[in-house]
């Protein structure tokens, strides 16, 4: 972007305000998220009470929590996912329209959590969704969220128009594709696209383990 | 007090097999096993003529050394404000043979919890209104309580800063994480 800040700077103090039409559209944008209104497990109530007169989440933009995935830009993944619940998740994704981002919120929807290891939970909702902000925390403090969504803000605000965005390239899907349920766990157990397994992954062997 | 009920059903039941189970110091509630043809007669003679109204809890214990499927039932009299008695029902672990009659015809509450046992251990009541899976889908085919399940391997194992812990874990009482025990039991082979 090539303009002069000292004729920005000048016009500024006559009350003129020159900027790229990117940044004012960007502005708008992060400063008016709308969340889809649901909770998963406990986070769901550090999540309630982000959006309560407390912590006020209404002071970022981000407070108008919808009931519908057609009127949200945010999905807040706030708790644990079971692979029950997963074809939900991911239809609900579907459904929200283009720009939309994902917030993974707390231990479980990061990894699977302190239920890492059950059978019955998903390690992690970036096997399935691509997500834009990880937060840490069993659960986060309703900061912590407040701080991702400020997070996600300067990731909006840094992107570009028309451009290097997912959903402005001709062949891009927003479908993403819901697994099944097979008869000992989700088919597929990730989507590739959206996630590969760490690349030590297999290397680790128990002799290394040990050896530690 | 359990041996005297345990003479009240034996009368009041004809053919029951009945055996006091004595449980742990710490819970001191000592269990009727009953045996699985005449558990439904028992269960009824309980709720009718001794007031135990309320069944608390239904689950499973699997006992793979046994061969043998456990199902447990809490029962409560609200009317009298005495319980728990605990009614064991075993039945063998192999997924055909694993049956035991359904108590659900005579306390409503059972039928969640029995459908939660038929989930989890495989469990089939007989006479149960409506026998589906109720935590897990309906097409999983497992039973994850048993002690001989496998989970799918979508764990990440990963070095931790507290592998010490683990390598002593592995060491004491044997856990291995998920992802290393295919690899130790080829170890074991060599």
């Amino acid at each position: 972007m090539a303009y002069d800040e000292g004729l920005k700077s000048e016009l500024q103090k006559s009350g003129i305000f020159v900027l790229p039409f990117e940044q004012l559209y960007n502005w708008g944008r992060k400063n008016s998220i709308w969340p889809l209104q649901f909770g998963l497990a406990c986070c769901a109530i550090e999540m309630i009470a982000s959006a309560a007169s407390r912590y006020d989440l209404a002071r970022f933009g981000a407070e108008v929590f919808r009931a519908t995935p057609r009127q949200a830009d945010l999905m807040i993944v706030a708790g644990t996912v079971t692979k029950k619940m997963l074809p939900q998740v991911v239809r609900l994704f579907n459904q929200m329209p283009e720009p939309k981002y994902v917030i993974a919120m707390g231990a479980c929807a990061i990894s699977g959590g302190p239920f890492k290891d059950g059978y019955n939970v998903l390690k992690g909702v970036d096997r399935f969704i691509p997500v834009d902000v990880h937060i840490p925390g069993c659960p986060p403090r309703p900061e912590a969220l407040i701080h991702a969504i400020m997070t996600l803000q300067r990731k909006i605000a840094g992107q570009t128009l028309g451009q290097d965005q997912r959903w402005y390239e001709k062949s891009a899907t927003t479908e993403f594709p819901i697994p099944a349920f097979g008869a000992h766990d989700l088919e597929p157990p990730a989507n590739r696209e959206v996630w590969q397994p760490p690349r030590n992954y297999t290397d680790v062997t128990i002799a290394e383990v040990l050896k530690k | 007090m359990i041996e005297q009920l345990r003479e009240t059903i034996a009368q009041a039941v004809p053919g029951v097999t009945l055996e006091i189970i004595q449980s742990t110091p710490a819970a001191q509630q000592p269990a009727l096993l009953v045996d699985r043809d005449h558990a439904f007669a028992t269960a009824k003679f309980l709720k009718e003529n001794q007031q135990l109204d309320f069944c608390s809890c239904v689950t499973g214990v699997d006992y793979p050394k046994l061969g043998q499927i456990e199902v447990v039932y809490h029962l409560y009299s609200v009317a009298k404000k005495t319980g728990p008695v605990v009614l064991k029902v075993r039945a063998p672990r192999e997924l055909e043979q694993c049956r035991v009659p359904s108590l659900t015809p005579l306390w409503r509450g059972c039928e969640f919890q029995e459908r939660e046992a038929y989930d989890l251990f495989g469990v089939k009541f007989d006479g149960h209104p409506d026998l589906r899976r109720i935590l897990m889908w309906d097409e999983f085919t497992d039973h994850p309580m048993r002690k001989d399940y496998v989970p799918p391997k979508d764990y990440e194992w990963e070095p931790t800063p507290h592998d010490d812990t683990l390598t002593r874990a592995v060491e004491v009482a044997g856990i291995i994480p998920p992802s290393a025990r295919e690899e130790l039991e080829k170890a074991k082979k060599k």
